[in-house]
């Protein structure tokens, strides 16, 4: 079996707008993760400074460690490909569990193009059958292999909630450490465009409880290939929150290989003003909102947190000691949601940095309708955004 | 099977009743044997094994040494359990000790076992030993998990025995996994995925069976039917209570579970089958002596005759013994003293048990994740507990 990488150390190399210096180490080794040794934070601080000119010019900007090369264009959806395409083409015991992702390609064309590339042994067609099918996957990796289990919408997830949980999330425990789990449990969830209740949900509240398991979201298709790829080579179970309206997404990555921390948050848009922390779609309706911010005088410091689970405490509270104030944009439900659980661990390390209530905005505790208006209701939206802004920064 | 597979099963602790019987000339012996089975095997869509199983006198005296040594086990448990030595819930196999031995007659290391949480018997079966299963069950660093697992979490991963599980029946998707990457790497092995006839019917076991007959892995599935699911008989349960009939298109056996020799020649035909053809279903008919758990007398849904009727009639040791005697292998005398030096190993295995130390509180914190990320952990007071995730 392929060594596996180390990727749980603190300081990330491969986030964007890193000197140039990181650049050249990611051009190096093949499989290596370009990731600095462990460390709580003295790594971090040494290698992270930032020219906020170069960012506040931009603010939705993608940009990227100084690559070598131009890069490549991609859609999200295609980047998360390369990403499954890289990492089984280096380790033979990666394979694919989920409905149609064989010979179908996939609901939203992640794995197309696997099954003739890697054969029905590797891209395996489930049946319906999410509860057998993920179990199966952590059977597997119980004995060495590393699967990729897809739920075709996050939300099938639920009929696995047992395998997730008690097998998957629980089994290196309480074996004493005998066996991992390196799975990793990947799908589409959130807000759609009119799909209706069952199929709009947002499970990364349901298993942030789950001791054993990691959770990230990705956002963007640079940090979508990035996570996947780490998530893949991590020891640990991984659930990879994508999101259904963010596949297309347009976006030029770097040609080299590169591999991007699970446990870090990523700075979008330095600022002095306030703190705004989100993850996955609501990122872009921040960014909307900053717009509009930064013309009304304001200057967000706006954070895609990307980890849900831990949370990457230490590039949060830089940004709290900086800003003083913290709002959270979120997609999941207010009642137990990762906002919830987020407010408590500032409030918790970070209480005497706040000079105003940490603000959460969170989609309303109601199934999400169908009907368009409605729907948009049912999520924050930009100018809720600049409303909650307005209100901290008073 | 020669005298080294039995110093191979027959761990340094047991040494004394090695050099008693290999003293013999007779018992030792690796000589042929055949016996017929008690009764036939029924079968679903397949041709049966034949009642004719090939054994040899040592190895029917390590079916009689490995059965007595579970078996005093689980009574141990139980008075360690009265004792409040053992919390929480523990579910003894005694009664059902010829599935376990006559499954791990039949297969290699290389075969994989999964079970639930009747699984004390298994992991010695796998080749767990006595003070580990102690102190597991009560807690210590010693035992097999460490302490942190319990009763109903017992594994053994260089042995591939996978647990130890204690949601009903979800243990037998993680056995099609362990099948599939049986397959996938392309080893010649099989896995026996065990459950009882209470867990027969849930739902995840058919989407399990019906993926592992759609891509032809060597998946065994195993129900041991004790006939009573906790409190509720088979009847009550399962509209169909054949159970080796239920995987309908997948074949199947019933096999009578306190017979170690049919277990024996089921698990090795259901072996050959599996990695040849794909998953199939072993039925094993046995019986439990103790309820379903230590917190149930196991006499309010049964009669204490139906019990001591089927310790009399069917007892698998017993049946054991009877065959030993018969074909002259052992004299009573000698039986005797193998259980008493049984007795005594146990006794010093608990005792060895009880002096491990109850696990250190940073414990806690070990194994959460494979690593962890300098994440820091703390208890409710954040002055007593607190831990960096390793």
């Amino acid at each position: 079996m392929a060594a596996a990488s180390s990727l749980h150390v603190a300081a990330p190399v491969a986030t964007p707008r890193v000197g140039s210096s990181a650049g050249n180490r990611s051009a190096s080794a093949a499989r290596v993760v370009r990731v600095a040794a462990a460390g709580s934070g003295a790594a971090r601080a040494g290698g992270r400074l930032v020219a906020r000119a170069a960012v506040a010019a931009k603010e939705n900007s993608p940009a990227r460690a100084a690559s070598k090369s131009d890069g490549h264009e991609v859609l999200l959806f295609e980047a998360l490909r390369e990403a499954l395409i890289e990492e089984m083409k280096v380790d033979p015991t990666v394979c694919v569990f989920g409905e149609d992702v064989g010979h179908y390609g996939g609901s939203y064309k992640v794995t197309k193009g696997l099954a003739e590339m890697f054969g029905d042994l590797r891209v395996l067609d489930t049946p319906i059958a999410e509860n057998s099918f993920t179990g199966m996957g952590v059977g597997a990796a119980m004995k060495g292999l590393r699967p990729v289990i897809e739920g075709m919408n996050m939300g099938f997830l639920l009929l696995a909630y047992n395998q997730i949980s008690n097998n998957c999330g629980m089994l290196h425990y309480t074996s004493g450490g005998q066996f991992k789990i390196p799975v990793v449990i990947r799908g589409p969830g959130g807000v759609g465009r009119q799909l209706g209740a069952e199929h709009s949900q947002r499970l990364e509240s349901y298993f942030q409880s789950i001791p054993g398991l990691q959770m990230v979201a990705c956002s963007t298709p640079y940090n979508a290939k990035g996570l996947m790829k780490a998530a893949i080579r991590s020891e640990n179970p991984v659930v990879l929150f994508e999101h259904v309206l963010l596949y297309n997404l347009k976006e030029k990555i770097p040609d080299e290989e590169y591999v991007l921390c699970l446990e870090e948050a990523e700075m979008v848009r330095p600022g002095e003003h306030v703190t705004i922390l989100t993850y996955s779609r609501m990122r872009y309706h921040v960014m909307q909102a900053a717009k509009t911010l930064v013309n009304k005088g304001y200057d967000p410091e706006v954070i895609d947190i990307r980890s849900l689970k831990p949370f990457d405490l230490h590039t949060i509270g830089n940004s709290i000691k900086k800003t003083h104030r913290v709002l959270i944009v979120e997609e999941c439900m207010r009642t137990g949601g990762i906002g919830a659980s987020l407010r408590s661990a500032i409030i918790d390390n970070f209480w005497d940095y706040l000079d105003a209530p940490i603000m959460c905005l969170s989609s309303q505790d109601v199934p999400t309708p169908y009907a368009a208006p409605l729907e948009d209701a049912t999520v924050v939206q930009p100018a809720q955004i600049v409303a909650a802004v307005e209100q901290i920064c008073r | 099977m020669a005298a080294a597979a039995l110093l191979r099963r027959v761990p340094a602790a047991r040494a004394p009743a090695t050099a008693l019987m290999a003293a013999r000339a007779i018992s030792g012996s690796t000589a042929p044997l055949t016996i017929e089975t008690s009764v036939p095997f029924t079968s679903h869509i397949v041709d049966p094994p034949s009642r004719d199983v090939t054994t040899t006198p040592a190895e029917i005296l390590t079916f009689f040494h490995d059965m007595s040594v579970m078996r005093r086990m689980e009574i141990a448990a139980d008075s360690l359990y009265k004792a409040k030595l053992i919390r929480g819930f523990c579910h003894l196999y005694d009664g059902q000790e010829a599935v376990a031995v006559g499954m791990e007659a039949a297969i290699t290391r290389s075969d994989s076992i999964i079970t639930a949480y009747r699984d004390h018997c298994t992991y010695l079966a796998r080749g767990g030993d006595l003070v580990s299963a102690f102190a597991e069950l009560m807690g210590r660093q010693a035992g097999c998990s460490r302490g942190k697992g319990g009763s109903m979490h017992f594994y053994k991963k260089d042995a591939n025995f996978y647990g130890g599980h204690g949601i009903v029946g979800a243990q037998v998707p993680l056995g099609c996994g362990l099948a599939f990457a049986q397959k996938y790497r392309k080893e010649e092995s099989a896995t026996f995925a065990l459950y009882g006839d209470g867990a027969a019917n849930q739902g995840q076991l058919f989407e399990a069976l019906n993926i592992s007959a759609l891509w032809k892995l060597p998946a065994i599935l195993v129900c041991e039917n004790n006939h009573y699911g906790m409190g509720t008989a088979e009847w009550r349960a399962a509209k169909s209570p054949a159970y080796y009939k239920r995987g309908d298109y997948v074949p199947g056996l019933k096999v009578d579970g306190m017979d170690v020799l049919a277990v024996k020649q089921a698990c090795k035909f259901a072996k050959e089958h599996a990695i040849a053809n794909g998953p199939i279903v072993l039925e094993m008919d046995t019986y439990r002596y103790h309820g379903h758990s230590m917190s149930d007398p196991g006499s309010t849904y049964r009669t204490r005759d139906e019990i001591s009727g089927v310790r009399q009639e069917r007892d698998p040791i017993e049946r054991v013994r009877k065959l030993i005697l018969a074909h002259d292998l052992a004299t009573p005398a000698e039986l005797k003293d193998m259980e008493k030096e049984i007795r005594k190993e146990v006794d010093d295995a608990i005792a060895k048990a009880k002096e491990s130390p109850i696990p250190d509180t940073s414990e806690l914190f070990t194994n959460v994740y494979v690593k962890g990320f300098g994440v820091e952990s703390f208890g409710a007071d954040r002055k007593e507990l607190r831990a960096t995730l390793p």
